[in-house]
């Protein structure tokens, strides 16, 4: 059973695609060779920037052979049809047998195929693999017209069994296969030859590379922490930089440096952004103070001086990149000082879009939705008004055109600095919540106010001007903006009728296929809470479902009812109910809706329905007008008893047609009762 | 190999210069117009199509009036230099061979930490992109390095490798200097030393001046008119030349207008003038030209059209 082990070495693979890579080799390869009959105990996948290796423990050493029967023609057809039928499967008149069917003897052709030896079939699957790899992004170089993620300089191929590694040969564009590899781009150049997977992995290791990313990983992760101890700090965790220095180095050495003393009154959040984004840095923290004091940088290499030239040289980048920082930050802090709202006045000279304005256009919208918002949301109608003035005042800060991902924090620390409340500066964090379903939504009621505004003049001014989402096309990010909204509304229970906001809004929008793109997307919101689609949708079939927070209450309660035995028996009563009342109602042509007479009731089970239809009504009527669902959903699950038995005891269709039609008057009570709540008609199963 | 530190600016150059040569470039000397990078260089942008074998190195002095911050900015110049070099096809071990050119201006690579991090190149304007990375050293980017893919809306085939090194940057770093006035420009024990503020400041407050407030915009957009006018009207003309009766396709001339109309579009950009719908508009007409004149290329000698 040999092992096999590939290797494929390139220039510097970009570091956000590695982990993906590693896996897209280890399926699509192992599917290849299972497919063509090679399989294989286990596998497994490596990437650092410089390769991607792929390890197939226990292969099989030749795909099984397999011997094929195909049905020929008829023992006694024309000499033609028979040679044909040889042509076709590839065999001689010897690997013919005759074989008894209910249709008479008839030819079979015998058809053997061979296995392949392993070293074939690897060599075939792997280039099918590097020819079709599926790279976000790939290239061509020098004269070849081979994609790879960048030029692709050797590949190691082998097989190795009891009696050895044997390179499996193949040439893809020029690059042949073979045993050799390279260590460490500045501390082990040098090519060496590897005879298995374990072999090749400590060759590594002695040649300065860590070849598993995890492994990096957990090993930056520790010095980085044991740095930070050491001197009394904490690193600022940060998953993603973690991965993605893992895959920028291939020898991780971890080194911690000062930020000048000038940088620390820099807000923390400052300070971590510019350290990541610019330099890949880790932040490390006082845990006392909450203050970012040193950074963590991790190198590809150790030194003779330690890294000490290494880290004197990120540590003067660093001093470039935030003095830059600095400067802003006081710049900034002069100008909001000095009058933030000139802040906003130029962002008259900045397009929102060119069919809805400009920012100060839609600042100014904003503001006035968040005005005839604040009732509902029990904030003040004037600071809402200038919070949401000022919320995106930060958009013309230096600061949020160098790291547009401050935007908000920012426009809090301005806000601040510039006197006004605290309330009203959060709101320029706060109102861009909730981003995603996993974000927090904000509960203050000013944010919440803004939040809304700006949401809904988003959606209001996109529907006006007829950019609406189709299929996977979002570039506005309207979905996530009705989510938001979804969110905002039913955490906070709101009252919103979104009908009227939409209007207010923007008068252009079409405001019934707003509220039914709001509805699609609570059903997916709904979903994943557990409420199957078809109760949201009886639920939308009631009056006032732009009322999200009833809405979805009413769903949430339906949902419950349903789940318990006396609501699935009463959906069921009522369906019979339903079905034999329409059917009757087709063929008389007429609507059962008079309301049926209780004399004319003949049977105990009659009168007992008449008795509970009565007794659900004096319950339903309060709990409605309470808004209290749930009571009435249980006031009509309490139907479920007094339905079964009448349907049990009584026949509808009576002989005398007085009695029959009062029945059937007793059937569109029971459905009127039944439809209080939502329309049960929607309701599958 | 040179194992001595370089002492000043222009011995950088110089050494950059020499190494290239010895690695078979073709060292040219800067383009005669204004541009805003190497790449426009004509040795670059037009050199990099066709199937001819290309091989050239340079110093292109470069503009981006935005930039300008009157030569107080220790980093940021309205003018400053790039070092380009363009190789086609990108040859196997173009990424030993510019480390190679780190170690001859003095980076020694047992101290410092190379790496290359991902960082794809497009150029809206000239149509073209490739894929590559920022080159860092020690945290800092001290090129660009990049394998073209398309340029002028032209698949490059083959491929060509590009190298832009900012050199006022590198050389800071490499001579440990804070800012780039106080760099020296030629040699510190020479008998009349200049710094890169002595050779550079003044400029830098004049051009900031101009670029930022007294430019004249309505000049300004009316050569931009001119220029694109014109580049259409030299590509229209017929590809014999009716004096001398040769084949003579202008890709050059009609090239130069392209590059023109880039820069005033800049200028333009620096003004303020240019509203953020507007923008993309200019980009477009000048990525028209550079798709013009990429076509035009193709069909000359240089671009690998046979008769």
């Amino acid at each position: 059973m040999p092992d096999l082990l590939i290797e494929l070495f390139s220039e510097e693979i970009p570091a956000r695609m590695q982990t993906r890579a590693a896996e897209d080799l280890k399926k699509r390869m192992t599917d290849a060779l299972v497919e063509a009959g090679l399989t294989y105990a286990g596998a497994a996948s490596f990437s650092t920037p410089r390769r991607l290796v792929l390890t197939v423990g226990g292969l099989l050493a030749a795909s099984p052979a397999q011997r094929e029967e195909r049905k020929g023609p008829r023992f006694d057809a024309p000499e033609k049809a028979i040679e044909g039928f040889l042509r076709g499967a590839g065999v001689t008149r010897e690997a013919l047998i005759e074989r008894d069917t209910p249709k008479g003897a008839v030819f079979f052709a015998v058809i053997d195929k061979p296995g392949r030896p392993a070293a074939e079939i690897v060599a075939e699957a792997l280039e099918q693999v590097i020819r079709d790899f599926p790279w976000p992004k790939s290239m061509r170089w020098g004269s070849g017209s081979l994609r790879w993620v960048r030029p692709l300089h050797s590949i190691l191929c082998i097989l190795t069994d009891e009696a050895g590694a044997e390179v499996v040969p193949l040439n893809i564009d020029g690059i042949p296969s073979g045993n050799t590899t390279r260590g460490h781009r500045f501390m082990a150049p040098d090519a060496f030859s590897v005879s298995s997977f374990e072999d090749y992995e400590a060759k590594l290791k002695r040649a300065h590379v860590t070849l598993s990313a995890q492994e990096r990983a957990d090993q930056i992760k520790s010095d980085a922490e044991n740095l930070a101890f050491a001197a009394g700090l904490e690193v600022v965790e940060d998953a993603a930089l973690l991965a993605e220095v893992a895959g920028l180095v291939e020898k991780p050495v971890v080194l911690m440096g000062d930020i000048g003393a000038d940088f620390l009154t820099l807000p923390p959040e400052v300070l971590q952004t510019s350290m990541r984004e610019h330099q890949k840095f880790f932040s490390v923290r006082n845990a006392k103070t909450g203050r970012i004091e040193k950074f963590i940088t991790v190198a590809n290499r150790e030194t003779a001086d330690n890294g000490a030239t290494i880290l004197a040289g990120n540590q003067k980048v660093l001093a470039a990149r935030l003095s830059d920082a600095k400067f802003f930050w006081e710049n900034d802090l002069r100008v909001a000082k000095a009058d933030i709202n000139a802040w906003v006045q130029s962002l008259e000279n900045v397009t929102f879009h060119n069919k809805l304005g400009s920012q100060a256009e839609r600042i100014s919208r904003i503001a006035a939705l968040a005005r005839e918002l604040a009732p509902v949301t029990g904030a003040d109608a004037e600071a809402a008004d200038q919070a949401a003035r000022l919320a995106k005042a930060d958009l013309s800060s230096e600061m949020v055109y160098e790291f547009p991902e401050l935007q908000g924090l920012m426009g809090r620390y301005y806000i601040e600095s510039a006197g006004l409340p605290e309330d009203v500066a959060a709101v320029a964090q706060d109102h861009y919540s909730p981003l995603g379903p996993s974000d927090t939504v904000p509960t203050a009621p000013l944010s919440v106010t803004v939040a809304l505004a700006d949401k809904l003049d988003t959606l209001a001014g996109f529907w006006a001007i007829d950019e609406k989402p189709t299929g996977s096309k979002d570039p506005f990010a309207l979905r996530r903006a009705a989510l938001g909204v979804i969110r905002l509304v039913l955490e906070n229970g709101l009252a919103l009728s979104l009908g009227e906001a939409i209007a207010r809004a923007n008068s252009g929008a079409d405001v019934a296929d707003l509220t039914g793109f709001f509805h699609d997307r609570l059903k997916v919101y709904l979903r994943d809470q557990g409420i199957r689609h078809d109760i949201i949708d009886a639920c939308i079939a009631m009056p006032g479902n732009d009322d999200l927070a009833l809405l979805a209450r009413r769903a949430q309660a339906l949902s419950d009812v349903l789940k318990t035995e006396d609501g699935e028996n009463l959906l069921q009563g009522f369906k019979r109910a339903n079905n034999i009342l329409s059917q009757a109602e087709a063929k008389d042509g007429v609507e059962y809706s008079f309301g049926a007479d209780r004399k004319l009731a003949r049977d105990p089970a009659e009168v007992a329905l008449f008795d509970a239809l009565d007794a659900a009504e004096a319950r339903i009527a309060p709990a409605l007008k309470a808004q209290d669902f749930a009571e009435a959903m249980a006031a009509m699950a309490a139907l479920r008893g007094p339905v079964d038995g009448f349907f049990d005891a009584v026949m509808i269709n009576d002989e005398n047609d007085i009695v029959r039609r009062n029945r059937l008057n007793l059937l569109s009570q029971i459905r009127q009762t039944c439809t209080r709540v939502a329309d049960l008609t929607k309701i599958e199963g | 190999m040179i194992d001595s530190a370089p002492r000043s600016f222009q011995e950088i150059i110089l050494r950059l210069q020499a190494y290239w040569a010895s690695k078979g470039c073709a060292v040219l000397q800067p383009y005669d117009m204004e541009v805003g990078a190497g790449t426009f260089h004509p040795a670059t942008t037009l050199r990099a199509l066709g199937s001819n074998p290309w091989a050239a190195a340079y110093v292109q002095p470069s503009r981006r009036p935005t930039d300008g911050r009157y030569g107080e900015n220790p980093n940021r110049l309205q003018h400053y230099y790039q070092y380009q070099v363009l190789i086609k096809p990108s040859p196997p071990d173009l990424q030993d061979l510019y480390l190679g050119s780190l170690r001859a201006i003095g980076i020694d690579m047992d101290l410092h930490d190379i790496r290359f991090v991902e960082d794809d190149w497009e150029s809206p304007t000239l149509g073209a992109w490739g894929l590559g990375w920022e080159v860092w050293c020690d945290g800092m980017e001290v090129s660009q390095f990049t394998y073209f893919q398309q340029v002028g809306g032209h698949d490059c085939a083959p491929v060509s490798g590009e190298l832009t090194y900012g050199l006022e940057r590198l050389a800071m770093y490499v001579l440990g200097v804070e800012h780039v006035m106080d760099m020296p420009y030629n040699d510190p024990g020479a008998p009349i030393p200049l710094s890169y503020g002595d050779v550079f400041r003044q400029t830098e407050e004049e051009y900031a001046r101009w670029n930022f407030d007294v430019a004249n915009t309505e000049v300004l957009l009316d050569h931009f008119v001119e220029a694109e006018a014109e580049c259409k009207a030299i590509l229209d003309q017929d590809d014999t030349d009716p004096k001398t009766g040769k084949r003579i396709v202008m890709a050059h001339p009609a090239y130069d207008q392209c590059i023109k109309a880039s820069h005033i579009f800049n200028l333009l950009d620096a003004r303020g003038v240019i509203s953020v719908t507007e923008r993309q508009a200019y980009i477009g007409r000048v990525r028209a030209l550079a798709k013009q004149c990429a076509d035009a290329f193709v069909r000359t000698g240089a671009g690998g059209y046979e008769a």
